[in-house]
């Protein structure tokens, strides 16, 4: 018996089209004017987390996502196809294309070997992109944590707290970060972001 | 608002993102089944309150959510040391 077999793997995302529906489907995403404004966006893709030891996990990622291991805190390494990031030292965040989910747990889960979880919870978290010369002021009116760039470099991952409620953020150029949030906390993140920002203005696509 | 340093994300956070998690270092007796109703009661629910330097739990809720222990000075509020619950040198304050 294979190691997939022995757990239920589902594809929780039908191929029927339309039944997908996007958390910010009923968020306010009209234009808040501005010279310089942020941009916001959701990026649709598929969450797997994997926890286990480092040495359980090192080879399995490396040979199906072609990505070595982030074992440094803090850290992540990314690809074309997928990005995974340290969340701490027994799991990892890995994003890939939302068609390519399933099939990334089914890889996984045939390849690992020992003590290992690796979960779809694509259903429970999504993925904002916040851009714009302001984006990091954004933030500081958000987070305590110091996301000036001395601090937060580019590649860097920190899970943290964000406007009264928790993000993984990090920080994909000078200019530019990732925050993934709680799907049931989405919709404020969205709004509270919309508010911090409206000083500058906004653009969400 | 303490400054915390994390031994698992190997930096200072901002004390919002832990939780306290009281007194380390409490060891569970043995057999409980053989221990006398004042070891068990003394494990259960009596805890040092120091006046100084106090060990402490902590765990990083909002961060890698793992516990740690921390030496703290109850009158200053000053932290001297964070370390690994696994650390060989644990027990030396």
């Amino acid at each position: 018996m294979s190691n997939a077999d022995q757990y239920a793997v589902m594809q929780q995302r039908p191929e029927i089209s339309g039944l997908a529906r996007s958390v910010f489907a009923d968020a306010d995403k009209s234009q808040i004017s501005g010279v310089n404004p942020v941009r916001l966006n959701e990026i649709q893709c598929g969450h797997i987390v994997i926890r286990g030891l480092e040495n359980d996990i090192k080879d399995v990622v490396q040979s199906q996502l072609e990505l070595p291991l982030p074992t440094e805190p803090l850290s992540c390494y990314q690809n074309d196809a997928a990005c995974i990031r340290w969340i701490s030292p027994d799991e990892w965040l890995v994003t890939v294309a939302e068609n390519e989910t399933h099939s990334t747990e089914v890889k996984l889960r045939l390849a690992v070997e020992g003590y290992a979880a690796i979960v779809n919870v694509s259903g429970g978290q999504t993925l904002l992109q916040l851009a714009g010369e302001h984006a990091e002021e954004v933030l500081m009116k958000s987070t305590s944590y110091d996301v000036h760039e001395s601090n937060l470099k580019v590649g860097k991952v920190v899970t943290t707290t964000f406007a009264h409620t928790q993000v993984v953020l990090r920080r994909l150029d000078t200019n530019s970060f990732e925050l993934v949030v709680r799907r049931s906390f989405a919709d404020y993140v969205f709004a509270w972001i919309r508010d911090a920002a409206a000083e500058f203005g906004v653009d969400t696509y | 608002m303490l400054n915390i340093y994390c031994p698992f994300c190997a930096e200072s956070r901002s004390e919002e993102e832990f939780h306290y998690h009281g007194q380390a270092h409490i060891v569970r007796p043995a057999d409980p089944d053989a221990c006398s109703d004042e070891a068990w009661g003394n494990y259960l629910y009596f805890r040092a309150n120091p006046r100084g330097l106090h060990t402490e739990m902590w765990v990083h809720a909002a961060g890698c959510r793992k516990y740690f222990n921390v030496v703290r000075d109850t009158v200053t509020y000053e932290i001297h040391r964070s370390y690994r619950i696994d650390d060989p040198q644990a027990s030396a304050l």
